[in-house]
This record gives structure tokens, sequence and C-alpha cells, in this order.
């Protein structure tokens, strides 16, 4: 279904509808077939404008099963329509799904939406039984034919599903080409002659999209591309150091791919290591990055430590799952933030950025890594299971118009009889210079004991206080850096609605429809939590009530009330691994005003 | 050919080890073995890099004058790991203990070993925790009494060396830290290994574990209870250089030249470069009294490092892709245009 909702998907791109998606899986790979917790399920949502969210209820339920129509019917619009494998709607699948009666329809109370109850697997048994496949791989093919089906009511041109075909299949399949082809042109056809179905619908490209090339991209994908990027702009290899976890492991994947890059990846035999492999690679002059989701945060946490107390680059990437401990591994949620803020021994502040869509991984991944490099700080990126697994249509920027990263290295050699002081500062920014092991009368030790700015031990309390004071100051000093945060709608009233991370699709979608319903108000996303940008308080100032909507329980709440305590704050949480609905904030804007 | 001296791997701190401390031995060793591997090797000081964990031994790069990592306990192979897949021209050096490298950091030393990347690492053994003030470790004999162990332990100790071969170890030596002239020598070999070298120091805490390892080191027995095994020699040992060791039935064992019918002939070569596990792993594994101690470079065999193979990796691929630049990759595949 997966790979279906994708093809789906990718045709509505090239077609040039604004597009959003939503895998929704089990965390189990073969879960149990046929049960409601088993259902793989795959939301798209098109539109003739910009689309910025997955949607909330859908115009089109495609069921293979009674456990998907279980899972999935109360999502259906009032005029939805509603697609089925009669097929797959016998007496023991029913029961699997959990049925009382014979009409799942009428249990589930959706009996009143377009009801297009089609033999789907016999159907698709008939498009190719002189196809010379087996049973089990014409099985294989009902998705096919039901794509081909969504693609007649939706009016999707065919070609751009079989140009997949034919790349994906041509060298180790080349037999299996054809069949796939008839089967989905059997499912397109047989939809226009049934007469079952009352409408199909023109979803017109977007209109006045800016011009240039376009690809479709995911956020794990968006996010390796960026730290390509900041690699190539810093000149320094890439070096990513990662453990496998959900739903992160798509960066590492992505990244072992791309060694033509210089990029270097090393699966490491737990997430220490894979911090720590990363923390040696930056003492020694790579880009480094290591990527896990918030279990594996955890176990980096005291390696975090370290690179706070050297002070040397690093990315650090949490797509953000369901917690805590194994949690919801293949859901969304926010509740890492304050385990990125927080989450080590000491004192011991670093910057916390959080990607906005999966687009946006790029440029939070590009910026993160120019950060870590130019601050001599580690960096802590939130993505989150919902913007790394979810895609949408990306205008591909040119790297030439994103700046150059100018890491503080130390040049030529050290004046005769001196010797390098690690941790002498910049006193306008704070940050240490870099010596690169290799490079001749650098020579200086780092580690996690607390240290003088000559890079010898101390227990000092005086230098002590003023190293924590100085490390903190630095992150600090990095907000002069920063783009202000900027409000969308009324530069000032009675409510400022808040944000941070993978919701502002739905957060800027509710804002939207509410200023063409006439209601007043306003809206800021953050893209930097730590620091704040610069501007942070002025632009609170300007409104009376500030509303926090967030997918945990108040977390950016707690921190923003915490430095502003000044201001009135409404925190509106939502824990259920799944992201907001629009209505939902719709709801939560207008009980505040 | 750099000229350097063991003065210029000496850094201006003050050397904090009790007085007393096989560790200070070690670092003079270290000391005096790296000027032997720049001259070897053409390494200019800048090109050594020593990491440590945490403990006593993982001071040591404080007290060396060259690039220093003093990372966090049991990770200093992942971080040596790091900077040499990130830098292949450095020459990294590790100091760690048993507790650090086999008990918190065991998984990395395993990995580390497995992986063959090209790191030195030295295993400071001293069967206790020293910094924490007397804990029993990894290494800790079965019954050693300790202040975690006030009974006795009742768990058995790792042999390091049989870890380093079980995860296919390419090289494994052992020494004890009094043994300056023959630590020199197994460190420079080390050093000049490619591949994880692991080289097992049998230290003295004098605070903690007094006479660890008096039982070998003992100038009145060391001679009978330990045999230095060196590359291509005959494994003779003794204070009278008398006894030797032989191959029999399923294992070694120590007869005395001229006795039994044994000859010179009978007695075994030491061949630290086969590929045959076996014999090495018995040789790590002898232990008193029957058998002596196997000290020296007991397995320095060649294989393929973990850096190389990273490195050689992104060179083929890169001569073969057609996407050189990110602008590339980013049109790279499925794109459209919007005019």
């Amino acid at each position: 279904m997966q790979l279906t909702g994708s093809l789906f998907a990718d045709t509505s791109a090239k077609y040039g509808n604004g597009l959003s998606t939503f895998p929704d899986y089990p965390a189990e790979i073969r879960a149990p077939h046929g049960t409601v917790s088993g259902v793989s399920g795959f939301q798209v949502h098109i539109g003739s404008i910009p689309v910025t969210t997955p949607g909330d209820y859908c115009d089109l339920l495609v069921a293979m099963n009674p456990a998907a129509l279980k899972a999935n019917a109360k999502w259906c619009k009032r005029n939805a329509m509603i697609l089925v494998d009669e097929d797959a709607f016998d007496a023991a699948g029913m029961k699997k799904a959990g049925f009382t009666t014979d009409n799942p329809f009428d249990e589930l109370g959706v009996e009143d939406r377009t009801l297009i109850v089609a033999p789907i697997t016999t159907l698709t048994k008939e498009s190719l039984k002189d196809s010379g496949m087996d049973q089990k791989s014409i099985l294989k093919c009902k998705n096919m034919f039901t794509l081909g089906m969504a693609c007649y009511i939706y009016s999707r041109p065919l070609e751009t599903i079989h140009a997949y075909l034919e790349k994906k299949f041509a060298k180790k399949h080349p037999e299996v080409i054809a069949p796939n082809k008839k089967v989905l042109e059997d499912g397109f056809n047989y939809a226009a002659n049934i007469q079952a179905i009352p409408n199909t619908y023109t979803v017109e490209p977007v209109a006045d999209l800016p011009k240039g090339t376009y690809r479709n991209i995911t956020g794990n994908q968006a996010t390796a591309w960026g730290l390509l990027a900041a690699s190539e702009k810093s000149g320094l290899p890439l070096f990513c150091g990662s453990y496998p976890i959900t739903p992160a492991t798509a960066i590492l994947e992505e990244l072992a791919i791309h060694k033509n890059l210089g990029a270097k990846t090393l699966q490491a035999e737990d997430e220490i290591a894979g911090i720590c492999t990363a923390i040696g690679a930056s003492f020694a002059g790579d880009l480094a990055v290591t990527t896990t989701s918030g279990p594996g945060l955890s176990l980096k946490s005291e390696a975090l430590g370290l690179a706070v107390m050297v002070e040397l680059p690093l990315v650090v990437v949490d797509v953000q799952r369901g917690g805590p401990s194994t949690g919801l591994p293949t859901k969304t949620e926010q509740t890492d933030l304050s385990q990125a803020l927080y989450g080590r021994n000491g004192e011991c502040p670093l910057p916390v950025l959080a990607a906005r869509s999966p687009a946006g991984c790029f440029d939070a991944a590009f910026y993160a890594a120019k950060i870590a490099l130019e601050h001599m700080t580690p960096v802590i990126l939130l993505s989150e299971g919902f913007l790394g697994n979810g895609s949408e249509p990306w205008r591909i920027p040119s790297m030439k118009d994103y700046p150059a990263i100018k890491p503080p290295f130390v040049h030529g050699t050290p004046a005769e009889g001196e010797k390098f002081r690690p941790f002498d500062r910049d006193p306008e920014t704070m940050v240490r210079k870099w010596a690169l092991p290799g490079q001749k009368g650098f020579e200086h030790r780092v580690g996690g004991l607390e240290k003088t700015h000559a890079g010898v031990l101390s227990t000092d309390p005086d230098n002590h206080a003023r190293m924590v004071a100085e490390r903190a100051e630095k992150v600090a000093r990095i907000a002069r850096d920063l783009p202000a945060l900027e409000v969308m709608g009324p530069d000032s009233g009675s409510l400022l609605l808040v944000g941070w991370g993978g919701t502002y699709g739905h957060l800027s979608s509710a804002v939207s429809e509410l200023h063409a319903e006439g209601v007043e108000v306003s809206y800021a996303h953050f893209d930097y939590i730590n620091p704040l940008p610069a501007n942070t308080a002025e632009v609170f100032a300007r409104f009376d009530k500030i509303l926090v909507c967030e997918l945990n329980s108040g977390q950016f709440a707690a921190y923003l009330r915490g430095i502003y305590p000044q201001f009135t704050y409404v925190s509106y949480g939502k824990v259920q691994g799944q992201p907001f609905l629009v209505g939902e904030i719709k709801d939560a804007i207008k009980k505040e005003i | 050919m750099p000229n350097l001296t063991f003065q210029d791997f000496k850094s201006d701190q003050a050397v904090r080890w009790c007085p007393g401390c096989g560790d200070h031995a070690v670092l003079a060793a270290l000391q005096r073995a790296l000027p032997q591997v720049s001259h070897a090797l053409g390494y200019e000081k800048e090109r050594y890099v020593v990491v440590s964990g945490i403990g006593c031994s993982s001071r040591l790069p404080y007290y060396m004058d060259t690039y220093g990592f003093h990372s966090i306990h049991g990770r200093a192979t992942a971080v040596s790991t790091g900077i040499k897949v990130a830098n292949p021209t450095l020459t990294v050096w590790q100091a760690c203990g048993d507790g650090d490298a086999l008990a918190i950091g065991g998984n990395h030393f395993i990995h580390a070993i497995r992986r063959n990347i090209d790191i030195n690492i030295i295993l400071f053994n001293n069967r206790i925790y020293g910094l924490t003030k007397g804990q029993y470790s990894p290494t800790s004999k079965f019954g050693a009494i300790t202040k975690t162990s006030p009974y006795g332990t009742v768990e058995q100790p790792f042999n390091p060396g049989s870890l380093v071969l079980g995860a296919k170890g390419t090289f494994f030596a052992r020494s004890l830290d009094v043994e300056l002239k023959l630590n020199e020598e197994i460190l420079t070999q080390a050093a000049l290994h490619d591949g994880t070298s692991v080289v097992e120091m049998l230290t003295n805490c004098v605070i903690f574990n007094d006479g660890a390892h008096k039982d070998l080191s003992d100038p009145a027995v060391k001679a009978d209870r330990t045999i230095v095994l060196r590359d291509g020699e005959k494994m003779i040992f003794g204070k009278n250089r008398d006894k030797g060791l032989v191959l029999e039935g399923m294992g070694l064992k120590a007869v005395t030249i001229g006795q039994d019918g044994y000859t010179l002939d009978d007695i075994l070569v030491h061949d630290a470069s086969s590929d045959n596990m076996g014999l090495h792993m018995m040789l790590a594994e002898m232990k008193g009294p029957e058998l002596p101690v196997a000290l020296g470079v007991i397995r320095n065999v060649k294989q393929l490092t973990y850096d190389d193979g990273v490195r050689d990796q992104v060179l083929e691929v890169t001569a073969k892709s057609k996407i050189h630049s990110v602008d590339e990759l980013l049109h790279s595949g499925s794109t459209w245009e919007v005019k």
C-alpha cells in the first residue's frame, strides 16, 4: 500500500498538483494481516493550490480489506467515496477485523457514503490469467489494479506510473513490466465502465507555482541532502556515524549511497558509538553527523556533553517518534524537545533547531551544520517521523544561493615558543579556534574534564564558573545570526498562535482558513528553539495572549514561560502519535479569541 | 626523516600518577617508541593523536606532547575510530584500562577489532578499578577481595588476549609494565602493523592492587613463569634457557630440553603472522603453574583495514558516478518543470 500511495503521489506531483503525503504504518514489518492494528495506510492530499498538510478528512478511502475500512472509516467526509475489495470482505476477513454483523458499512455508520464495492481480487486474476505469472505474484498486483481505479477517479495520466514500472523492473524482472501495465490499465478501464462512480474529479495543476524544476522529496532524504550541501559549502567531507533506528534510518541509508560526494558512513555498533565516532571525526576535521530518534538521543546524552565540553562541531538529527521508551516507533510526536534542550548532566547548553516540513528539512539540516561548524558546538536538529516519511513537491534550489560555511580554522603555525590555547575565544562570538591533528605546531589536548583557556586541567572554582558562563554565552550569541521571527497575519492583536517544527503545515493551514473566514489571528513559527530569534520578546509583547500548539503536553510552552515569564500563555497539546488536524487547531484558536 | 627524541613527546604537564604506578613505565616506553616509529615511517610529530577513555591510565594523553583527546568512559575506541576514518593519515594511539575497555567499553572494543581499524590500543591491565578507589574489574581474578567484593568475586575474569583473538584480532601483544626495553619493541611493532593493534600491558596498582602481577614480574621467578615470544624464534624460556614449548595432543606443553627425550628440534618456532588462530589462542591463554605466561607479540597478521576500505570505496564510487556536486544530485532522478 505504501508503494501504491507513493505512485499516486508522484503522479500528482509531476502533474503539477499541490501535494502532501503521510505514510502511517505499524511497527511490525509483517503485521498480522487483516487485523485492525496491522493496517498500513498512506494518506495523500492533492490540490490545485499549494497543499501543506496531508489533510484531516478524506474524499476517497481505498480499503483493501475489512480491517482497513474499520481503522479508517471515521476519517471519511460526509460525501466521501469508499472503494473496497469485495473479495476481501468474506466471513473470515470480517471476523478478523472484529465486525459483528455482515454489513460493515452499517456497522461503522458510513452506509450513506458513495460505496464502490468491486471484486478487485477476482478482476486482477482475470486480468492476468494469461500473463504467465504465478498466483502469488498475480495477487500482489491487486494494488496496481486499484491504483488504476483511483487514477480514473482523479483523472490522473498513467504515463508516470508506466515510466516507474519500466525503470524499476528493467534489469531484474523485465517480464513483470507488461502485466503490471496491463492490470493498471484494466483497473482504470474497469472504473470507467462500471458506472458505480458518480463523479470523477479534475484537480488542475497549481496555477501560479514559482517557475523552476521541481521534485518530490521526503524529509529524511532532504535532511541527508542538506547535510551533503553543507559538506560541499564548507569543503569538509561528511562523516555520519549512526545506528539504525525508526524513523531516522533512511537518512543513514541515503547518505550511504552518496560516497560519490565524499560522504563516509559508519554503521556503528550502537548509538553511543554512532555519536562518539562522529565526535572523533569532528576532532579530525570532518563535518560530523549522527542521526537517531528519541531513544537513541537518550543513549547519546553523555557524549553530547563531551561535544559541548570540547567545543567541537557536530550535528545530531533526532527524527522524533512516539515515546517514552520504545513507545510508538512508527508514529509521530514532538516529545523530545525537553530532552534536546536539557537532557545532559551539568550546565550543558547547545543550539536546537527544528525542521518545519519535509522539503524544509534540507534548509534545516544545512543551517544546523552551518551553526555547528561556525560556532564550534554540537547542534540538535529536531525532525519528526511525520516529516521524515512524509513528502512534498520541492522547487529545487541552486547551491549558488546558499551561503559559504567558514569554520574558524587556525592557519599557519604558532609563533616560536608559543603554545596553541584551544579555548581562547573570539570576543565577539565567543567561538574558539579549530586546529586539526596534522597541523604542525598546534598540538593540544581536549577532553571531558574542565580546562582553562590554555587547555590545562583545572578545578579552580572561578575558572569553572567562567567556562560555564562562556559556553552558555557562545550559544546565546548565535541569536545574532538568526533570521528574525516572522508573523503571519496582523502585526499585533489579541491572539498569537505559536508553533515549532513539523506542525507548520497544519498551523499555517488553520490560520489561512481562518483568515479566509474573516477571523483575526496571527501566527509565528519557530525554526530556531535555542537560542530563540532575537526579536521573540518584541513580537510576543504585541499580543495579549500566546497560544502554543505542539505535539506534546506543553514542553515549548513551558520553555517560553521560563524565558519570558511576562507574557500570557495558553498551551494546546496533543500526544496521540498522530499529527494535528487543521480542524482541531481552528477550534483551539476560536476558543481563545 | 624526522629526528625526534623522547623529549619531543613529553608534554609540559606534571605527571600525576601515584609514585610506583606501573603507568609511568608504559608512558616512558611509548615516548621512547614513537621516535623510532617516526624514523621508520617518516612521521612528523603532528601526525600522532593519543586518545583515551576514563580511568587512571586514560590521563596519558595529557602527558604526551601530541594531539590528544581524553574522551569519556569506555568510548575511546569509538572516538579513535572516527578520527582514523576521518583522516587515515593520522597515527592513532589509545590508552585505556581494563574497566574502560572491557567493561563499559567492551562493545566498542570488540567491534573495532572486528573492523580492523588501524589504531593502536594500549590496554593497561591492573585488574582493578583504581580511579574509583578499588573495585573489582572484568580482569580481577576469581575470588578477588575488593571493596565491592568483600567476600571475593564469584565471576570469572576476561583474558584480554582471548577476547581480541576471538574477535579475529590481527595484532595482539602482551607485556609487563617493568619491561621497558621489550615494551619499546612491542609498541614499535604495534605501530608498524596495519589494523587494530592491541597491546596488553600488565601494570601494577601500588595503592589498590599492589603486586597485581607479582607472580610474573618478581625477578626470582619471571624467567620461569613467562616466555617472551618473538616471530621466527624458538619458544624457549627459563632462567637457564633450557625450557621450551612443544605441541602435544590437543595442546601446548612445557618441556625441558634434554630431558624425557626432548631436543631443541622439538621446540616450536613462533609464527606471529600465521593465519592459524588456534595456536595463537593457545599461546594467549597459557598460564601457570604448568605453562609460562606469553609475553611479546603473539599475533601479527595482515588484513584489509576498515579505514582503507572506506577510503577505497569512496574513490571507487566517485570514479563511477555521474554525480559530482550537490546541484547535480538535486536534479538527479525524477523531476519536472513548471514554466
